[in-house]
């Protein structure tokens, strides 16, 4: 059997007593880190807490190796990973291949930065139009996907949602860079959907006890420090009144790092 | 010394007169007599002895090049010439002979506007001359004819004065063949060479004689004169006529006047050289060859001068270069500063203050140039078009340095003569990190190692030649599905062979390899002309070598951002390929169908990239891979009692005799074998036929290996890369 397990956003114990019982019960213990991280904790301090040996997986041994799918055939494997597991794209195609091979599959929920970011901000959850992912910028790859994202959600006047890039070198995008990728973005497309007076949101750390909660226009995001990491950022489209005020209320509120 | 010198000084006066210089190169087979006939017309012209003429070989400045008697740098030299009561300058480039050494010529054409066409009296027309005739008018260069070693045509084959005519007759139908098969159109007639009009000179470039019809006018000697002077044989009879008839003043006149000015040859030169505005001020100076617009230099060569470095030498093309001046070599970002302006004699440069257009030209200073640079005063000048090489590297040599502390001066030498010959490509191997030099056959390579040791004193150790190999497919395969590691993104490609007509565009340079495509429009016309299809031509997304990717998908979306890295994927593939990691060539890359995720951060480099390579990979699975090794064509002169011996030596090396020919009793032996067979075969024909063979070679591209031996050569390949010996089949890339 392969049990997917959401560890939450943040620490160790963010894990649902469900989650912790088959984890007890496994065989195995698999953790993903590469499509998100818990800051909050360490490999170490899981093992202590949750009481088992975890072997973390690299993308190639998750993405092309498998191994532990061939596992899960005849013993209890459990596949760790922050947030909600099936939030993540390629858990879902771990999850099919493993039904074409007959394994059964179970799915234990937690949190995801998904719901979490609105409710930080106190903006309202079905506002929300396509989520974007805004990577580094490579060699032959520049993508302006994220802004036509923003740009069509703008033009039904709904909030977007940026994930920002982790690498698997450590580096972890914060919303000044991802503010700067977009403004270029806009000027390759020559649009002026976002610009540098547009409004911009960012949640930084959240599911800690102390998130950052910011709000302001992209150019003071531009010369911001937000902290430790993980940050996501939110364009707001049209506000209705009560997330105005919430925004200012909560901004003001939880954020030690307002401007 | 003094006439030297008193030249020099008039040469310095005639810079400026545009109308008095003729740029000029001479072109011929190997052998046929280039390098005694620029020693001769140099020492004519007093830039040198008389009596050393013949001897010292001023052009062939290189030790080596005097060693082997041969000439491997093209190297170049000013004269002066008195003609009809002007004092003219002549800027001469003398060019490699040997085919190894071919892309030297290439860029010699480049900087000059006029050719003397060498051919033996004795051989004839050759495939170089050919080759070389090609080159130059490729660069608009007009071709004047020589016919040369007519002293041995009379003294040694004994011919008659009739049988003579006949084959001067048949060299200059030969050579107006060729012009009128490969000149632009409007000079194919005009163009053609004529004894009569005095475009045609013949004589011994040994014996420093020669006639032209309208000299024979100007000085009473007679056709029958020239027989007879030769048939006696005697040093003195020689000797006076090499007085009464000097090749310096009959090829020096025939140069100035048959061949351009720069100033009429830049008006219909610019435009097949420079694809700028012609209306740009930069385009207008260049047309009027203007010593007072902007500069535009084309470097042709760069030189390493033991004192000064390199030296970049070039045409200029239209305004003046300055010592001290700050020039932009086109494509880098800092300006260079001129420390040296100079022009040659042979291996003296002289320095002057300044140069006008129209001249060729040595700098010092100018360290970002290499050979092909475009250098300007002018920040929005576009590039001179590339030079076009006919031939490729196809023997690769591993170097190592012999002492463990020359490794950091070999890295330096290396990439210095990667500069000074850009036919000689020399890569890092990653894994084992051995230097690989590659270079145009084993005279080339053994050369410019024998350089690198001698000159730049680097002791090395060198591996045996390894002959560099091509990979293609035999018919169609594909659509393959190639997944990325997410399993998010897919890409389905079709491999097939490019079609023979593209392949041949491009190896001739009609159609661009290499780099971003400039004008789609342009390309899809020339391509659908070529008999591509509609679809496919518009489509053209890379070119790399000699072989195309194409995106012939509808409307899929988010592609066009990940082009860039499926084109990337493509340049892998050809950079190595599925058989045996060696470089694509004539392979048609068609993506034909692709699914994509919205989020671009699942469709970055590490998802798309092996996703495309694999897709291709498993398509040329499917395509029947099959590898291509380089051949040669042999030319080799023998008596004909040894001919056994020759085609015997030619059988055992997967030779093939295309033709036999005799002359006399002497017989031309021409075959077609891989190179890779060719290996030792100087040594070998040497033994086989006593020293009395001679020959030369030409590369003569890439043909399939026997499928007998395909398998084992690619495990030899593979093996010594690393490899395992077994290529991997499509199954492995469809995961």
């Amino acid at each position: 059997m392969l049990t997917f397990i959401g560890l939450g956003l943040y620490g160790a114990e963010d894990i649902s007593i469900k989650g912790l019982e088959a984890i007890k019960n496994a065989d195995s213990v698999y953790l993903e880190f590469y499509t998100s991280n818990l800051m909050g904790t360490t490999v170490e301090e899981m093992e202590l807490i949750y009481c088992k040996k975890i072997k973390p997986l690299s993308r190639h041994e998750v993405e092309v190796e498998r191994k532990f799918l061939e596992e899960a055939g005849d013993r209890n494997v459990v596949f760790l990973t922050a947030g909600d597991p099936m939030v993540a794209t390629t858990h879902v195609d771990l999850r099919t291949e493993a039904m074409k091979r007959g394994i059964e599959v179970r799915i234990i929920h937690n949190a995801s930065i998904l719901t979490v970011a609105p409710g930080l901000l106190g903006l309202q959850a079905y506002k929300f139009g396509k989520t974007g992912s805004i990577p580094y910028a490579e060699e032959n790859f520049r993508p302006t996907t994220p802004y036509e994202v923003l740009r069509d959600n703008q033009s039904m006047g709904m909030h977007t949602l940026f994930l920002l890039d982790i690498k698997e070198d450590g580096r972890y995008m914060n919303p000044s860079e991802a503010v700067v990728l977009l403004l270029e973005m806009g000027k390759k497309l020559e649009d002026e959907t976002f610009s540098e007076n547009s409004l911009v949101c960012a949640v930084s750390r959240a599911g800690s006890d102390n998130p950052g909660i910011w709000c302001g226009k992209a150019s003071e995001a531009l010369r911001t420090d937000f902290g430790p990491p993980l940050h996501c950022i939110v364009v707001p489209g049209k506000l209705h009144f009560m997330e105005e005020e919430a925004l200012q209320r909560f901004m003001n509120s939880t954020s030690d790092r307002q401007v | 010394m003094g006439r030297k010198e008193d030249n020099i000084r008039k040469a310095r006066e005639i810079m400026k007169q545009r109308e008095k210089i003729r740029n000029i190169g001479i072109a011929a087979h190997i052998d046929h007599g280039k390098t005694t006939l620029s020693d001769n017309l140099i020492a004519g012209a007093g830039m040198m002895s008389e009596e050393m003429a013949g001897k010292q070989l001023v052009l062939d400045y290189d030790e080596q090049e005097q060693a082997r008697g041969i000439t491997i740098n093209a190297a170049n030299a000013s004269m002066v010439h008195d003609y009809k009561g002007d004092s003219y300058l002549i800027n001469l480039i003398d060019t490699p002979g040997h085919v190894d050494f071919g892309g030297d010529v290439t860029r010699a054409m480049r900087a000059v506007d006029g050719a003397i066409v060498v051919v033996c009296g004795v051989e004839g027309i050759m495939p170089q001359t050919e080759t070389v005739i090609r080159q130059a008018l490729k660069e608009r260069v007009k071709p004047v004819l020589f016919i040369n070693k007519v002293d041995r045509l009379i003294n040694e084959l004994k011919v008659t004065p009739e049988e003579m005519q006949q084959r001067f007759v048949k060299v200059v139908t030969g050579v107006n063949k060729l012009i009128a098969r490969y000149a632009p159109d409007e000079f194919k007639k005009e163009w053609q060479v004529k004894i009569e009009d005095g475009t045609v000179a013949f004589g011994s470039a040994y014996h420093n004689w020669a006639i032209s019809v309208p000299f024979m006018k100007k000085s009473n000697i007679s056709f029958k004169d020239i027989y007879e002077y030769n048939q006696k044989g005697d040093k003195n009879a020689i000797k006076e006529l090499a007085k009464k008839s000097p090749i310096h003043q009959v090829l020096l006149d025939m140069v100035i006047e048959h061949l351009p000015n720069p100033i009429e040859a830049q008006r219909y030169r610019i435009p097949n050289i420079w694809k700028g505005d012609p209306e740009s001020p930069v385009g207008k100076a260049m047309l009027n060859c203007d010593p007072n617009g902007p500069v535009a230099m084309m470097v042709t060569k760069i030189i390493i001068d033991p004192h000064a470095g390199e030296v970049a030498v070039g045409r200029l093309f239209s305004g003046k270069i300055k010592k001290g001046q700050e020039l932009r070599v086109v494509g880098m970002p800092n300006k260079n500063r001129v420390q040296q302006v100079a022009f040659s004699v042979g291996a003296d440069r002289i320095q002057v203050d300044e140069i006008d257009a129209g001249n060729i030209v040595s700098l010092v200073g100018i360290k970002d140039a290499v050979s092909g640079s475009t250098l300007t005063t002018d920040p929005g000048m576009e590039a001179f078009e590339e030079m076009k090489h006919y031939s490729e590297p196809v023997v690769t040599v591993a170097l190592e340095a012999k002492h463990m502390k020359d490794l950091p001066k070999l890295v330096e030498v290396l990439r210095s003569v990667a500069k000074e010959d850009p036919s000689i490509q020399v890569e890092i191997n990653q894994e084992t990190g051995e230097h690989l030099m590659s270079g145009m056959g084993e005279l080339h390579l053994e050369v410019t190692i024998y350089r690198i040791e001698h000159e730049h004193g680097v002791e090395v150790k060198s591996s045996p030649p390894i002959v560099v190999y091509r990979e293609s497919v035999e018919h169609k395969g594909g659509p393959f599905e190639g997944k990325s590691p997410n399993k998010h993104n897919r890409f389905y490609i079709e491999v097939e062979p490019l079609e023979p007509e593209i392949v041949d565009a491009i190896h001739e340079g009609t159609v661009q390899s290499g780099g971003k495509i400039k004008d789609s429009k342009a390309l899809a016309k020339q391509l659908e002309e070529l008999g591509m299809k509609r679809d496919e031509a518009k489509n053209v997304k890379a070119i790399r070598g000699h072989n195309m990717f194409i995106d012939v998908t509808k409307g899929i979306q988010y592609l066009h951002e990940t082009m860039e890295l499926c084109i990337q994927a493509f340049e892998e593939v050809y950079n190595g390929g599925p058989l045996a990691s060696e470089k694509l060539m004539g392979v048609k890359v068609k993506l034909v169908d692709a699914k994509l995720h919205e989020d671009s951060i699942h469709r970055g480099p590490a998802q798309v990239i092996p996703a495309v390579r694999n897709a291709i990979y498993g398509a040329m699975c499917q395509a029947g891979r099959i590898l291509l090794e380089p051949m040669q064509k042999v030319f080799i002169n023998v008596p004909q009692e040894l001919m056994g011996s020759v085609t015997r030596e030619m059988q055992q090396r997967r030779g093939t005799i295309i033709d036999i020919q005799q002359e006399g009793d002497m017989t031309t032996v021409v075959a077609k074998a891989p190179v890779a067979e060719m290996f030792g075969f100087a040594g070998a024909i040497r033994s086989a036929t006593g020293g009395r063979a001679l020959w030369s070679t030409e590369n003569s591209g890439f043909e399939r290996v026997p499928r007998e031996l395909q398998p084992k050569i690619v495990a030899q390949i593979r093996t010594r890369k690393g490899l395992k010996p077994e290529p991997y089949d499509e199954a492995y890339y469809a995961d």
